[in-house]
């Protein structure tokens, strides 16, 4: 038995941007958690994700995010920092919804699962409640 | 009194996805089994948390949605039987001699030779809001659900929150209180658009109170709540005078007493074998997201391997005489005498 197709496919993957142009590297987003203590946490977040996500990949500390991302929880809560209040954009309506299931909010609350990462958002700065309960 | 005991061969704990798949897998090796959930209907996190949100890695489905794949699972396990008892939380797990005991928290006992432990991240429980000093009223003057009504009767009732908790126990509860007061951090409502207009009703005609705001301080003294310090909309705080206080933030998952059973545990999780997925215990298997393995993935596709795995040596200590034979569903008639299929 042979496979032909196989075998040509297994050339290509072995060469794969022989002749492809390097594509640009990935920008990262820097994103600073601060804990109800004071502590800062910056971690580096690719464009796309969630800011949730890139808390989680990053063990930091206070972000749930029991239901995974589904907006379905509430204790991927943080406070966001003034100044990039406008950038980050307002909660949609499912969002705010969720938000009455978490605790002591503000009008900088948002559900960091909610928050996607851009380029823009580099060097956004959040900060997490004393507790998601 | 002689204690009504339900003796079976299983007992699943959970019935979320991989808690019901355990049936199915079970079912085919005649081990029959009762399922104990604390929601009030199947599904687990797929029902709880995203009924409606559609999921992209079982297999065999392109997309589906947490509660479509709940019914069908339901379908699918049908032939087998299986007994729910929605709920319910089992509160103790002990061995006997020749299997074990359980006791759920409203006292149904089961007897059985296995246990398959399939309680995903915990049972859900009301969550509780973070306010110095709260676990001290709890019980007493703070509650998270209405087990009697009674309990309320000529109380000074506050309910916080906007979800169809605290609207549905608003009008329940505004009848049999002394004084009942509403509390939410907002004028918009997440729940049921006649619930609502009955709350806005009652509040026009004087019969209960609404007001906006956070509750962030509780006054009072040995387990009796007498005031809370509320945060209004406007910044400015006021005291809002009680005698009960229910809050309804949603539901969060613990652990639970799962951590009391004498199982080893791992931040929370049961290790297990991945030849057997039983625990440290024989007889007790962990399958789903409350298990943890070397490579664990928490995917419901995974749990579903584990309940298969799980349900070969799961036979060999309820029918310890007999030899099991794999079989395909594909091509074994007795396999599809047991699905009624043949």
């Amino acid at each position: 038995m042979h496979f032909p197709f196989g075998r040509a496919r297994s050339a290509a993957a072995r060469f794969p941007r022989s002749d492809t142009v390097q594509a640009p590297a990935n920008v990262m987003a820097r994103i600073t958690f601060i804990q109800p203590d004071g502590t800062e946490n910056t971690v580096e977040a690719e464009p796309g994700m969630t800011v949730m996500e890139a808390a989680v990949k990053n063990s930091v500390r206070g972000i749930a995010a029991e239901c995974g991302g589904a907006c379905a929880c509430a204790t991927c809560h943080v406070y966001v920092e003034e100044e990039w209040r406008e950038a980050t954009g307002q909660p949609e309506q499912m969002e705010e919804d969720m938000l009455d299931f978490a605790f002591d909010i503000r009008p900088s609350s948002r559900l960091s699962c909610q928050i996607k990462v851009t380029e823009a958002l580099d060097g956004l700065k959040v900060r997490i409640p004393e507790k998601q309960f | 009194m002689s204690e009504d005991v339900i003796k079976t061969d299983a007992v699943i704990v959970g019935a979320g996805p991989v808690g019901l798949f355990a049936v199915f897998e079970l079912g085919l090796v005649d081990v029959k089994a009762q399922v104990i959930d604390i929601l009030d209907r199947p599904g687990g996190q797929c029902a709880e948390l995203y009924p409606e949100k559609p999921i992209y890695d079982v297999p065999g489905l392109a997309i589906v949605t947490g509660q479509e794949l709940t019914d069908r699972l339901m379908e699918q396990i049908k032939p087998f039987g299986a007994e729910f008892h929605f709920g319910e939380r089992v509160e103790s797990l002990d061995r006997l001699d020749d299997g074990f005991r359980l006791v759920t928290d409203i006292g149904t006992i089961f007897e059985c030779k296995v246990v398959i432990i399939a309680a995903g991240g915990g049972s859900f429980t009301p969550k509780r809001p973070p306010l110095p000093g709260i676990e001290a009223y709890e019980g007493t003057s703070v509650f998270y659900s209405v087990r009697k009504m009674e309990a309320f009767k000529d109380k000074d009732v506050l309910i916080v929150g906007g979800g169809d908790s605290a609207l549905d126990w608003t009008l329940n509860l505004q009848p049999v209180a002394k004084s009942l007061t509403l509390l939410h951090r907002r004028s918009e409502f997440r729940a049921a658009p006649a619930s609502v207009a009955k709350m806005l009703e009652l509040v026009e005609s004087g019969d209960i109170a609404f007001k906006l705001g956070q509750v962030t301080e509780l006054h009072g003294d040995e387990g009796k709540l007498t005031s809370v310090t509320v945060k209004g909309s406007d910044g400015a705080t006021f005291e809002q005078p009680l005698e009960v206080m229910l809050p309804f933030f949603g539901l969060t998952m613990k652990l639970g007493p799962v951590a009391d059973w004498g199982l080893n545990l791992e931040e929370n999780l049961i290790p297990v074998d991945t030849a057997k997925f039983e625990t440290s215990e024989k007889g007790i298997f962990a399958i789903g997201d409350i298990n943890t393995y070397p490579g664990k993935l928490k995917l419901i596709l995974s749990g579903f391997h584990e309940a298969a795995l799980m349900a070969q040596q799961a036979h060999k200590y309820v029918h310890p005489d007999k030899k099991l034979i794999f079989q395909y569903t594909t091509s074994s008639s007795s396999l599809q005498k047991k699905l009624g299929v043949k």
